[in-house]
């Protein structure tokens, strides 16, 4: 088990720290009883849970500054929080630590047609951007999921992306600069309204930190102009590996889709049934591609991907007759994971990416898995980038299936390393893939990312225990791979 | 192919030993960007050659050596290119490209270096050789320092390998230039803007605005009906990333000044050019340091004394006190006994 070890506040040391927050901030801010704070205990990684010894919810930055002062005099750490949607435990409490939601800075600050940027407070939503910019003909491109719920500042932190980010980057693309406050409560400016900025690229650095560097106050992003058109198509497959295989011709034939999404058969049974998208229930497997552009950019590109699709053995394709078939299409793919949720009183969803070439490999390596550790899997896939989707089957009722789910996503994420791949394409490390780290990265990254971690928060106050395991924790988890016959860490000691 | 990695892993560990300070080179042609620095010189265009290179993966990787002339023509083999048209200035090697991190035409609409490179492989100053990111599209695990070494001009790390993000050549380009004052151009620029066209450069100067679409061909024709103007066969884009115009071949001072698009002119004495949309301008000009900085921070931008400086001043914009702080905890996080390239980015580093 990840879970971090808990460890109370003694309670005088915690009423001092309450009567502390309580004297900076109006007493709505503070929430220091047991039911007020249980809205805080998880995000969206549910099978962990933890109250927070205090939650607070300023409104200022003057008031999140004087909070990281408060939590450095009382050597107490410090866990942010956006909306929660996390899905790898970042946001997740700790016994002994304050919790900083950031939902109240919700405001978009300034929105310049001109400069295409937008300039908001960390807590907007970050589908509420984009419905802010729309009178204006622009828009904000990244789009997870979870778009009408998870903060902008949620995003920088995990450097999110969406089904749109193939053509148009994630997160660290898409950001110009934000405003940061440090764990001594020092107000940084990093980026800005232009498209680059002197020194470091800091800002890269704080995307996709996971509230370990700093607290993102102010986060100016680029805009783009809404494509004149907007067209999706649907190939139907008899095999996952030739949805595959249709994915690398695209690529091959010089086309960048706006997205590029596959789902197998028990991800398109469980979407249709949820939301009647129209798919296509006996396919192995359904492409979604979607290109935009100006009109006669669309009409040219559609020709090619619809030849291109069925040269690669599609059953069907299928072109979205109208912007509400378009829709239909969409809501399927990005419905897919309650829709899966319907069929399963459990699912653990991983977030691998590894090269497109072992697309096949991979899916029928995962495909043995699951006979092995005897749990259905079914599989969502940003699959034009390589980021795999598979949702694990469970019954956290049923005695030891957790750890079945969660070795058998272990198992899921070694094989995404054994390719070339990576263990976290989008949801972040948080305190879910910790042991996975140890696999994708030797003693010397690991330390380097501490020192990392150091300059910028030299106390270890911000969101301790996340995102990158100690060495001790490497070798706890009895993660010491063995590769070329070289233990990775032969200086520690075994468990 | 040659693979340098032990050698100069070896010779880090030595100049740490010894205390000696190392000037990292690779071809020697952005040698004129950043401050001087004092060291002994660590040449690193030796380590070369392309170590993997799959065109349906859109993914590149090779030693920091590798003539970005060689990567290029591969790249070209197959149809593909560097989305962000790094300048080359000369024998420009990979290592160099990132280190620099300069982008050329297409920069605001395909993004930059910092934009495309997905892992590398760095010595650190400790001497220890180590890998971060990789050669995937989508990739959170641990602090992107891959993205961190761009820009950072040798003062972190020497890069031995990196790994960079490509993509298809468009299947058509067309150039086209009006004869424009600059009021009338960046009001037009800034319209054009706010249309999704597939616009891949812009450059602005002396009266006429030159503007380039790439992409699918009905795509291309249909959106030169938008903007129109006269078909430029000349290639205008070369010339200005390799600053081989006439306006670039001056003695005098040549700043870079990186400002919003939208931001207003400059109104310094000299002569601009203007690219990005406007997000980009040179100036070249006889105006003090301290004028051409203070006008620029006012706009909302920053300047580099990018030519035709002496080395010792301020080339980069001077940081708040407490960003310099910062920038320095992370200099010595990687390069604890600053050995890499000193004084080159900012004095304090
Ligand atoms: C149904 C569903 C679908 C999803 N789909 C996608 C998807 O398509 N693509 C994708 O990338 N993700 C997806 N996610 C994951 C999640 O929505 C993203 O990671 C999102 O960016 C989290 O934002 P949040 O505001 O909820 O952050 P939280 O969960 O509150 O926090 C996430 C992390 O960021 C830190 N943090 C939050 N705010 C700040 C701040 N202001 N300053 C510093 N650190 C901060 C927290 O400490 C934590 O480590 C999905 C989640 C769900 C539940």
């Amino acid at each position: 088990m990840n879970a971090p070890a808990e460890v109370l506040l003694p309670p005088e040391q915690r009423r001092a720290l309450v009567a502390d927050l309580r004297a900076v901030l109006p007493s709505h801010c503070v929430l220091a009883e047991t039911e007020e704070l249980h809205p805080y205990e998880c995000d969206g990684l549910s099978a962990y849970k933890q109250l927070p010894a205090v939650a607070v919810l300023p409104e200022t930055i003057e008031q999140v500054q004087a909070v990281l002062r408060i939590c450095r005099s009382h050597n107490v750490p410090v866990v942010p929080r956006g909306a929660g949607t996390g899905l790898s435990g970042g946001a997740l409490p700790l016994s002994n630590g304050v919790l900083l939601g950031l939902a109240r800075f919700n405001r978009i600050l300034e929105i310049d047609p001109d400069n295409r940027m937008a300039r908001v407070q960390p807590g907007v939503r970050n589908l509420a951007i984009s419905e802010a910019a729309a009178v204006h003909g622009l828009y904000y491109a990244p789009d997870p999921s979870s778009q009408i719920a998870c903060s902008i500042g949620g995003n920088v932190a995990e450097n999110s992306g969406g089904v749109h980010c193939l053509k148009y980057g994630l997160t660290v693309h898409n950001v110009l600069g934000i405003k940061m406050l440090t764990m001594d409560g020092e107000l940084l400016e990093l980026g800005g309204a232009g498209l680059d900025s002197p020194g470091y690229d800091l800002l890269a650095l704080m995307t996709g930190s996971e509230g370990l560097l700093g607290i993102v106050i102010e986060v100016t992003v680029r805009l783009l102009p809404k494509p004149e058109r907007t067209q999706v198509l649907l190939a139907a497959y008899d095999s996952v590996e030739k949805a595959g295989e249709a994915v690398a011709a695209i690529i091959a034939a010089g086309i960048i889709p706006a997205g590029l999404e596959m789902m197998d058969n028990p991800s398109i049974r469980a979407a249709e049934d949820f939301v009647h998208a129209g798919y296509p229930v006996d396919a192995e497997a359904i492409l979604l591609c979607e290109l935009d552009g100006t009109n006669a950019e669309v009409s040219e590109e559609i020709m090619r991907v619809r030849s291109l699709l069925i040269e690669s053995g599609a059953t069907e394709v299928r072109t979205a007759t109208d912007e509400a078939q378009r829709q239909r299409f969409w809501a399927g793919r990005k419905g897919a994971f309650p829709a899966v949720g319907r069929i399963s009183p459990d699912y653990y969803c991983m977030d691998g990416t590894i090269p497109r070439k072992h697309l096949g490999r991979v899916l029928k390596r995962i495909d043995e898995l699951s006979d092995e550790y005897g749990l259905k899997v079914a599989n969502v896939f940003h699959a034009g980038d390589g980021n795999l989707h598979p949702l694990i089957l469970f019954d956290a009722n049923r005695e030891g299936e957790l750890h079945q789910a969660e070795a058998f996503g272990t198992a899921i994420l070694d094989l995404c390393v054994s390719v070339g791949g990576t263990v976290t394409g989008e949801h972040g490390i948080g305190i879910e893939k910790l042991a996975p780290m140890c696999s994708q990265f030797g003693a010397a990254e690991l330390t380097q990312f501490h020192a990392i971690k150091a300059a910028f928060d030299p106390a270890g106050l911000l969101n301790p225990g996340k995102a990158v395991p100690t060495l001790h924790r490497c070798a706890e988890f009895g993660r010491m791979h063995v590769h070329a016959g070289e233990l990775k860490f032969p200086d520690l000691p075994r468990f | 192919m040659v693979d340098l990695e032990h050698e100069l892993a070896a010779r880090v560990r030595q100049a740490g030993a010894d205390k000696t300070p190392l000037c990292i080179r690779g071809g020697g042609s952005k040698a004129f960007y950043g401050r001087a620095s004092q060291g002994e010189v660590l040449d690193v265009a030796g380590h070369t050659g392309v170590v993997s290179y799959e065109p349906t993966e859109l993914v590149i990787t090779a030693r920091a050596g590798t003539p970005l002339t060689e990567i290029e023509a591969l790249l070209a083999d197959k149809g593909q290119v560097l989305p962000f048209e790094p300048p080359h200035f000369g024998n420009a090697t990979l290592g160099g490209m990132l280190a620099a991190g300069l982008s050329g035409p297409r920069r605001p609409w395909t993004g930059a270096v910092r934009d495309a490179v997905l892992g590398v492989k760095i010595i650190n100053g400790r001497g220890e050789v180590l890998s971060f990111g990789g050669q995937v599209m989508k990739n959170v695990a641990g602090y992107d320092v891959p993205r961190l070494m761009a820009g950072s001009m040798g003062t972190l790390a020497v890069i031995l390998e990196a790994s960079v993000k490509v993509l298809p050549r468009p299947a058509s380009a067309l150039t086209l230039v009006h004869e424009f004052d600059s009021e009338t151009a960046a009001r037009r620029l800034l319209g054009w803007a706010r249309q999704a066209l597939p616009l891949s450069g812009s450059l602005y100067h002396d009266g006429r605005l030159w503007l380039r679409l790439c992409g699918a061909e009905q795509g291309v024709a249909a959106a030169s009906e938008v903007i129109g103007g006269e078909e430029e066969p000349a290639d205008v884009w070369t010339a200005v990333r390799e600053q081989t115009l006439p306006f670039f071949t001056t003695p005098r001072p040549l700043w870079r000044v990186s400002l919003p698009a939208a931001a207003p002119e400059l109104a310094l004495p000299g002569e601009t050019l203007i690219e990005w949309g406007g997000a980009l301008r040179w100036l070249v000009s006889d105006a003090a340091p301290e004028t051409v900085r203070a006008r620029v921070q006012a706009l909302g931008g920053h300047a580099t004394w990018f030519r035709g400086h002496d080395g010792k001043a301020p080339v980069f914009q001077p940081l708040p006190v407490p960003l310099m702080s910062l920038h320095r905890a992370v200099k010595q996080s990687l390069d604890p006994h600053g050995l890499f390239n000193p004084g080159r980015l900012y004095p304090e580093l």
